[in-house]
């Protein structure tokens, strides 16, 4: 819901392009000094979302203000926003320095304070001393930070970067992460990012937009939604999901009383108002939610037994999937520790019990997509 | 307005001066048709009537029928040979790695650079220097040389654009150098061969000054058409002359030029 | 016929061989018909001719006379005026041709390529009798205004001049110099473009400091393109240009008919060459310079 205080505010916004929804009715508020991402696989409309904002695609309905005013009919050139392009778009004719200083002609400042903010900029994205440069002699993680410095030298309240550091190594890009997130809070402007990358987006935001087919599935904190996904496909989207077939077989005082395949009757406390009995519904769980011991854990009334399919080793924790009677899928668990007796160990075929506390199970409504 | 991105706005002044340059680029070729049905001497306006009179004179005009037949004979010639150089070249130049490549192809595409009545005058002082005789020969000869660069060219890009494994997968399969030529390499780069006949044959059919320079007494057709420029009352035959062979030309490049760039990273397509 | 297994060892092994043996046909055509008469036309051109004996000793009259006599000198500087207004005016009304197919045309690209470069394979001496006949005295445009009453008396400097070489000339090399103009146009990344207007450009700032730079190779082979084979036209001054649009062209192939003076010919053909080739390498000298400083 589009709030009136808000810095930015996208109401009721849809772009079409000849018969393809690119974006459908998206409703956002966006406060000044947030670092807010837009997070969706390829082709759902995230993009387009920022080139509107931008100014380079025009709504085909609804409206964008920022800062009060109305963006329709307000060409790019004229917006207080910048982009970082997901190509760098850095200018080939030009050197380092006159690159980042390219938009200052805009705005009339020329000579020794033009020379004074460009050297500044260089030093905000670490960079100093590489003006002379041109784009060829220039690494893919050097490029990104002259594409962010040409931005921020004309200080714009809201900045749009278009999945900035796709291209970057995984190393590179995790340092680059940190000093994005630095940057926006020391600066304290808007960041408006947009990523496929769902680690990336619950890294940095504090808030994110899960889109998928032009619409919004969920707008909320990170925590928020990793713990309290509104649906299915976005539970699926952020991080790992078990789900199990489940229906209603009793409601009493916030409290659902599931039968779930293979698992038997389980208590969910839930309020949600789908829920009525005989209703199909999904139970989800977290890998990380679950545990596992070769003997049936006694200080847990939530346990079911099965047997281990995969079990891979990875340092910090471990994976397992573990095949229980009644489910066709394996069930994912990601453990920090298992409880094994002395002399046993979890293996490839062992009889597992699967353990876990009672307010660590979801419900999401079946039909809701 | 909303559909089209920001960047790519139309722009209707831009617009209209695309249509006046055609227009310009087109016009004055167009009085050419427009005055050979006019009944008139006089290439003049006001138009006096329909007529095709010049036509009919310009098809009963025997001189012109013999340098037709000229511009023929050394149009296909010179086509053929220039194409047959050209793919040659092209596929020597793309498959092979030479030393001293660039400057060479450099040479050969000088003529594309090089005045072409410096290329006449001494290609005529070398024949005469030899005791060769001025004839049909010798016109395609220099022919061959304005069209090789342009046969180059088109070939180059065609074989450029399809990859080298094909041929090696041929020899993989047991033919030898020969016959995967005609059974990979030819039937892969054919558009240009055609592309390549086409342009050469047009361009040696248009090309005067050359012609002039080293012919003798059987004219091709334009050297017949500069003679009758001077006679005033065969100008409106030579207009009939002139419309015809525009008609054919346009026509002829049109599928040229298409089926050369039709399919190859010639000319980037349009991207959005 | 022993060293033909050796031949064929041997052109196994080296791709260089192998690649120059197939271009050989090529070369030696050009080899024939350019080089071997370049050589030819410049060592004529130290001869002397006498009637219609050659005499082959060595001798710089010719250039000599090229040199001080003031017609030559006159017809030189007259050909590379004319080369480079025609070059300039025809860059100037192709490149916002070129721009409107590259930015603005999205669907059926190849046809607007086509159209735009089609009269350019079109036979070259109608295109010229065509202007001919335009601007005659007796001529289409005269011939058009007095008919709708405009003028009483035909203008008479349309034709014969230096102005309808130049016009005639420009209109002959627009469908093709456009060309480098459109393909260094359509190269440049519209991404750059976006990333100027964001950064605060409106469309005349964002033509002149990205999308003019970046074309500028394009410009340069155009002009380059249009220029040296304009010094050496012959149709057009014969047919348009009049006693004072003559060119050196004319002047060259009088030596080779009427004047029959092979030799003197063949110099100012070599003289021309020459100095057309100076200017060229200073112009590229000249040009890299400034590309370099603007980018």
């Amino acid at each position: 819901m589009a709030t009136n205080n808000a810095y930015i505010r996208i109401e009721q916004v849809s772009k079409r392009f000849g018969s393809v929804v690119a974006v459908d009715q998206v409703d956002v508020s966006i406060a000044g000094g947030e670092f807010f991402s837009l997070l969706g696989a390829s082709g759902c409309g995230k993009t387009t979302l920022l080139r509107m904002l931008a100014g380079f695609e025009s709504p085909t309905s609804g409206e964008i203000y920022i800062d009060g005013a109305a963006m329709s009919g307000v060409p790019p050139h004229k917006r207080p926003t910048n982009m970082v392009f997901q190509n760098y778009a850095i200018f080939p004719h030009l050197n380092v320095h006159r690159n980042i200083a390219y938009g200052l002609r805009s705005e009339r400042v020329t000579g020794k304070e033009a020379i004074k903010r460009v050297d500044e900029a260089l030093e905000l994205v670490k960079l100093q001393g590489f003006g002379d440069r041109r784009s060829n002699e220039l690494s893919g993680g050097q490029r990104q930070r002259v594409a962010l410095a040409r931005a921020l030298i004309r200080r714009p309240k809201v900045l749009l970067l278009d999945e900035p550091l796709g291209a970057l190594d995984k190393k590179l890009r995790e340092e680059m992460q940190l000093e994005l997130r630095a940057l926006q809070q020391s600066l304290n402007i808007t960041f408006i990012f947009v990523t496929h990358d769902q680690e990336e987006a619950m890294a940095l935001s504090d808030r994110i937009a899960v889109m998928s087919g032009g619409k919004t599935l969920q707008i909320s904190t990170p925590k928020k939604i990793y713990n309290n996904p509104v649906n299915a496909e976005v539970a699926n989207f952020i991080g790992q999901m078990n789900f199990l077939d489940a229906s209603v077989v009793g409601l009493a005082n916030g409290e659902a009383l599931l039968d779930v395949a293979g698992w038997g009757r389980l208590k969910v406390s839930s309020r949600a108002e789908y829920l009525r009995c005989g209703a199909n519904v999904l139970a989800a769980i977290r890998p990380e939610k679950l545990r596992l011991s070769d003997r049936r854990p006694a200080d847990s009334e939530n346990c079911v037994q099965g047997v281990i399919e995969a079990a891979a080793y990875l340092g910090d924790r471990s994976h397992f999937h573990v095949a229980v009677e009644g489910n066709d899928k394996p069930i994912a668990v990601a453990a920090q520790e298992v409880r094994v007796s002395p002399g046993e160990s979890l293996d490839r075929g062992s009889r597992v019990w699967i353990s876990w506390a009672s307010d660590s199970l979801i419900l999401l409504d079946k039909a809701e997509k | 307005m909303k559909d089209v991105p920001y960047i790519s706005r139309p722009n209707r002044p831009l617009g209209v001066y695309a249509i006046l340059y055609l227009a310009f680029l087109y016009i004055p070729v167009l009085f050419l048709p427009l005055f050979s049905f006019n009944d008139s001497l006089f290439i003049a306006f006001p138009l006096r009537g329909f007529t095709t009179n010049w036509y009919q004179q310009m098809l009963a005009d025997e001189q012109m029928h013999a340098a037709l037949m000229n511009s023929i004979k050394v149009g296909a010639a010179s086509s053929v040979i220039a194409t047959i150089l050209g793919v040659f070249g092209a596929k020597a130049v793309t498959r092979f790695r030479m030393p001293g490549q660039k400057p060479v192809v450099a040479v050969i595409m000088l003529p594309l650079v090089i005045p072409e009545i410096i290329l006449g005058v001494a290609l005529l002082i070398l024949l005469s220097r030899l005791g060769i005789p001025l004839s049909l020969y010798t016109i395609t000869l220099g022919h061959i040389l304005i069209c090789v660069p342009f046969s180059m060219a088109t070939l180059i890009t065609r074989f450029e654009g399809f990859d080298k494994s094909m041929e090696e997968a041929a020899a993989d399969l047991g033919d030898n150098a020969w016959w995967a030529f005609w059974r990979v390499t030819v039937p892969m780069v054919f558009p240009g061969i055609l592309a390549s006949l086409l342009l050469c044959f047009t361009i040696s059919f248009d090309e005067f000054i050359m012609a002039f320079f080293l012919a003798s007494t059987e004219p091709t057709l334009p050297i017949f058409i500069w003679g009758q420029l001077r006679f005033p009352q065969k100008l409106p035959s030579v207009l009939a002359l002139g419309a015809c062979i525009l008609v054919i030309s346009f026509v002829v490049v049109f599928f040229s030029q298409w089926l050369s760039r039709r399919g190859t990273s010639a000319l980037p397509e349009a991207g959005v | 016929m022993k060293w033909l297994p050796r031949l064929r060892a041997l052109l196994m092994r080296s791709e260089a061989l192998r690649g120059y043996t197939l271009l050989s046909p090529t070369l030696i055509v050009m080899v024939f018909s350019m080089c071997a008469p370049f050589a030819i036309m410049v060592a004529m051109s130290f001869w002397t001719q006498h009637a219609f004996e050659f005499d082959t000793s060595f001798s710089l009259a010719n250039y000599k006379e090229a040199v001080d006599s003031p017609v030559y000198e006159a017809l030189l500087v007259r050909s590379l005026k004319i080369a480079g207004f025609c070059a300039i005016a025809t860059v100037l009304i192709s490149y916002p041709m070129a721009y409107y197919v590259a930015f603005h045309i999205h669907r059926r690209k190849l046809l607007w390529i086509i159209l735009m470069t089609l009269p350019f394979w079109t036979s070259y001496l109608l295109r010229v009798f065509a202007w001919k006949i335009i601007l005659g005295y007796n001529g289409v445009i005269n011939s058009g205004l007095k008919t709708v009453g405009l003028i009483e008396q035909p203008l008479d400097f349309l034709l014969y001049s230096p102005t309808a070489v130049v016009i005639t000339l420009a209109h002959a090399w627009a469908a093709f110099a456009i060309l480098p103009l459109y393909v260094s146009l359509e190269k440049i990344d519209r991404s750059l473009l976006e990333a100027a207007a964001d950064l605060g450009d409106g469309p005349v700032a964002r033509f002149l400091r990205i999308t003019f730079p970046l074309s500028l190779p394009g410009v340069i082979a155009a002009m380059l393109i249009i220029f040296i084979p304009t010094v050496g036209d012959y149709v057009t001054p014969t047919l348009v240009g009049g006693p004072n649009g003559l060119m050196m062209a004319n002047i060259i192939q009088a030596n080779f008919g009427k004047v029959n003076n092979w030799p003197m010919g063949a110099a100012l053909a070599v003289g021309m060459m020459v100095i057309v080739a100076v200017i060229t390498l200073i112009y590229m000298w000249v040009t890299r310079k400034a590309v370099e400083r603007i980018a």
